[in-house]
């Protein structure tokens, strides 16, 4: 194991970052995420990169647009109430069509809540977050391995589909170190014909915009804008499944509560109840396939979720309420144990 | 006869700053002007998002936490629903001069009828020393791991002089507390700032020049040390505007 | 051993973040999947501090360690909050210069070590600790030179280069116990 390094995950995500190429990164101290703003701090200047400490989440989000539409790769971080304030410029890369990459490392909330770890921000993340009708790739680490290979699988899904992507995790992901290999190939940036680079005299002049006055012409954008949506639900949709082959208890969970129920579904498997779990990877696009199908073998769906119960309702479209859906959950900071989960299932199996 | 007694509008409660940390002189400054002005009943406070987000368990008037830098406007909301009441707000530097600046500026020019007790310790303490706004030229922090470079990220910013150029503040003035002289002068300013508004003449600031020895990396007393070395010459004391007097600095 | 679960848990300042970090990456070098988890809060000075450890032979589910199979206890309240959670046939480790009440169950195995004024006494006074790391390492069978050479390596950083010494010394201190 003489690649691997023990890193936070915090820390994963921003040498990760680097080694997708990107050289920007704007950030607002906010735990428990700081320590992306503290690693870039240290490297950025070493490899001429631009660190920069914006005076507020929304102005590092609009740092973000500019560094964007100058057709590089650029990205930010923050926690549940930073990600708040950059919703508006969120919304208005979508409306602009610009890559970029946005890190939330999710605390309890609403308001200023508490900072431990929360997932309460699923649908404030897999439907847009800011107004208008757009949506972002969200992707769900459960390991910091997955931190740094999502952050470079982020930069590279922006880049193709020109949106904006984001890596949802959380406090205990953020925190945690594990053994992470930083060695990936990374496809670099395709031809950006559209960044504000200057014309040189020589083409047209670009222009990054997201207003559009005549409405016939702005219901073909955003029309356009949702089929190339349609080809990142075709192309891009990834989930992980474990034990679900012949699973009548099927948990549904992501991040670090899909960490807990694995612990709950190998205790299950030793009590000889058939337990299985579904992890989606991209919470936008949604994993449907695994579960419709698992709605054909399986008694009961289980959500494991530090939410109220958010990540459900996607659980009960995709089964299409063929098999009952019930919630696992903790809330405020609070992560479920394995024995909670594994209660969830022992009870669902009678 | 009773020597020394801790002020009403301080609750008694344990406060969760680190070992060397002003703020509990400047809470106690805030309270015991409180209790002199006979207020308690008729202030609200407004607490920051800093290392003193928890202020409003610690002050017996009524609190309010605003959203991080939005305290100046809340205040006003505050202020405007009942002008008779007494508000004020305790910000940090990070809240109050970056994320918060806008704020601070336009209820600083609308002449605000409010008390603001800014706290400037050239660093972002809770979330475990950032570089603020107000850090000084080659000041190391986590986010300047190589000394704040003006280059990069330009220089501190100088508050009260910077809303001196309004039109609207009544009165700004910058002291510290790391002597007995400069606490007594402090809490001489912070209740004239509560006496302005109480008057009805409007906008008080009070940058309180103070340390931060966990994030400095230093004991408390080098810290006070470092206030008088390093941060007084780049922020000097004084009063920069007061418009009673029509003194502007 | 299949699965350790490790919690270390004292007052900020007592060394024992750096103390899980130690032990996760003794079991990094030696082939095994780990996970460190620390607990974290708004107070930076003072206030308490653990936290979780795993090292394992296939990988880590769950990073969150509430049933202990190793508990250090380096203050009072630690104790308090969680020798009730030590998994049965577990191990408490626990800095007896600083609590002076007896361990409760009956069913772990208890090591009281006078860490904070050993470490007083042989002139590394915040190194206790590594005295404890030291005398885990012994319990454990999994007192190595090279382990722990390659261990200390990695948490101390070349710019503390100076620190691997002595660190050395409160270990071999703590495995002399």
């Amino acid at each position: 194991m003489a690649d691997k390094v023990l890193m936070k995950g915090n820390e994963a995500i921003a040498e990760a970052a680097i080694k997708a190429g990107c050289r920007h990164y704007f950030g607002y101290p906010i735990t428990p995420q700081t320590e992306v703003a503290a690693y870039m701090a240290k490297r950025m200047p070493k490899i001429g990169g631009t660190f920069l400490q914006a005076e507020s989440e929304i102005a590092a989000i609009n740092m973000v647009y500019g560094v964007a539409s100058a057709g590089l790769r650029v990205m930010t971080s923050s926690s549940s109430p930073g990600i708040s304030l950059k919703g508006e410029g969120i919304s208005y890369l979508a409306g602009a069509d610009l890559p970029a990459l946005v890190v939330n490392v999710q605390r309890g909330g609403p308001g200023l809540g508490g900072i431990q770890p929360s997932q309460s921000d699923y649908f404030q993340s897999t439907r847009g977050g800011g107004h208008g009708d757009y949506h972002m790739i969200v992707l769900a680490p459960s390991s910091v391995q997955e931190m740094a290979a999502l952050t470079v699988k982020g930069f590279e899904l922006a880049d193709k589909y020109r949106m904006t992507a984001m890596v949802l995790a959380d406090g205990t992901m953020g925190q945690m170190m594990e053994p992470v290999s930083l060695d990936f190939e990374v496809t670099p940036p395709p031809e950006k014909p559209w960044a504000t680079t200057g014309t040189e005299m020589k083409r047209k002049h670009n222009i990054v915009n997201s207003l559009s006055l005549v409405p016939e012409e702005l219901e073909k954008l955003n029309i356009a804008r949702f089929e190339r949506y349609e080809l990142v639900k075709q192309n891009e949709t990834m989930y992980e499944e474990y034990m679900m082959d012949d699973a009548e208890i099927a948990i549904a969970a992501f991040g670090i509560a899909a960490r807990v129920s694995k612990n709950a579904v190998n205790e299950a498997r030793k009590m000889g109840i058939k337990a299985g779990l579904i992890r989606p990877i991209t919470l936008w696009p949604f994993p449907d396939a695994p579960f419709k199908k698992a709605a054909t073998h399986v008694k009961e769906i289980i959500s494991v979720e530090l939410n109220m119960g958010q990540m459900i309702e996607d659980v009960r479209l995709a089964s299409e309420c063929k098999v009952k859906v019930s919630l696992c959950n903790r809330v405020g900071g609070m992560i479920p144990s394995p024995e909670q989960v594994l209660d969830a299932i022992v009870k669902a199996s009678k | 006869m009773i020597v020394y007694d801790k002020p009403h509008a301080l609750l008694d409660v344990p406060l969760h700053y680190c070992p060397g940390c002003l703020h509990g002189v400047v809470h106690k400054l805030v309270a015991e002007v409180i209790d002199e002005l006979g207020i308690e009943g008729k202030t609200i406070g407004i607490a920051p998002v800093g290392c003193s987000v928890m202020a409003y368990d610690y002050f017996a008037c009524d609190m309010i936490e605003a959203a991080h830098g939005r305290a100046p406007a809340v205040a006003t909301g505050v202020k405007r629903a009942d002008p008779s009441k007494v508000v004020f707000t305790y910000q940090g530097d990070g809240d109050l001069a970056s994320i918060g600046m806008a704020e601070t500026v336009h209820a600083a020019a609308r002449n605000e009828n409010i008390t603001v007790i800014f706290i400037n310790n050239a660093i972002y303490g809770m979330t475990g020393g950032q570089m603020a706004p107000t850090s000084l030229v080659g000041q190391v922090t986590q986010t300047s791991p190589y000394g704040r470079d003006p280059k990069l990220c330009g220089y501190p910013i100088r508050v009260c002089e910077l809303l001196s150029e309004l039109e609207g503040p009544e009165y700004l003035e910058r002291v510290t507390v790391n002597s007995i002289p400069h606490i007594r002068a402090a809490k001489k300013a912070i209740k004239k700032a509560f006496m302005n508004q109480i008057e009805g003449k409007g906008f008080s600031l009070i940058e309180v020049v103070s340390s931060c020895p966990t994030n400095w990396g230093m004991t408390p007393q080098n810290a006070l040390k470092w206030i008088e070395e390093k941060m007084l010459p780049y922020y000097p004391l004084g009063v920069y505007k007061d418009r009673s007097n029509g003194e502007v600095k | 051993m299949s699965t350790k679960q490790f919690l270390f848990s004292g007052f900020g300042g007592q060394g024992i973040l750096f103390a899980g970090k130690f032990i996760a990456y003794k079991g990094l070098i030696e082939e095994k999947q780990v996970s460190w988890l620390p607990s974290y809060g708004p107070e930076m000075r003072g206030g308490t501090a653990s936290c979780s450890v795993i090292v394992s032979d296939d990988p880590v589910g769950s990073p969150i360690v509430t049933y202990p199979d190793v508990l250090v206890a380096m203050n009072l309240p630690s104790l308090d909050r969680f020798e009730e959670k030590v998994a049965p046939g577990g191990m408490i480790f626990l800095d007896s210069s600083l609590i002076e009440r007896d361990v409760v169950r009956k069913d772990v195995k208890v090591f009281p070590i006078p860490a904070t004024k050993l470490a007083g006494e042989n002139g590394f006074p915040t190194l206790a600790n590594m005295i404890i790391v030291g005398k885990i390492l012994k319990e454990l069978g999994e007192y190595n030179d090279e382990g722990l050479k390659a261990a200390l390596a990695k948490v101390i950083s070349a710019k503390h280069a100076d620190m691997m010494e002595v660190n050395r010394k409160a270990i071999d201190l703590g495995a002399s116990l």
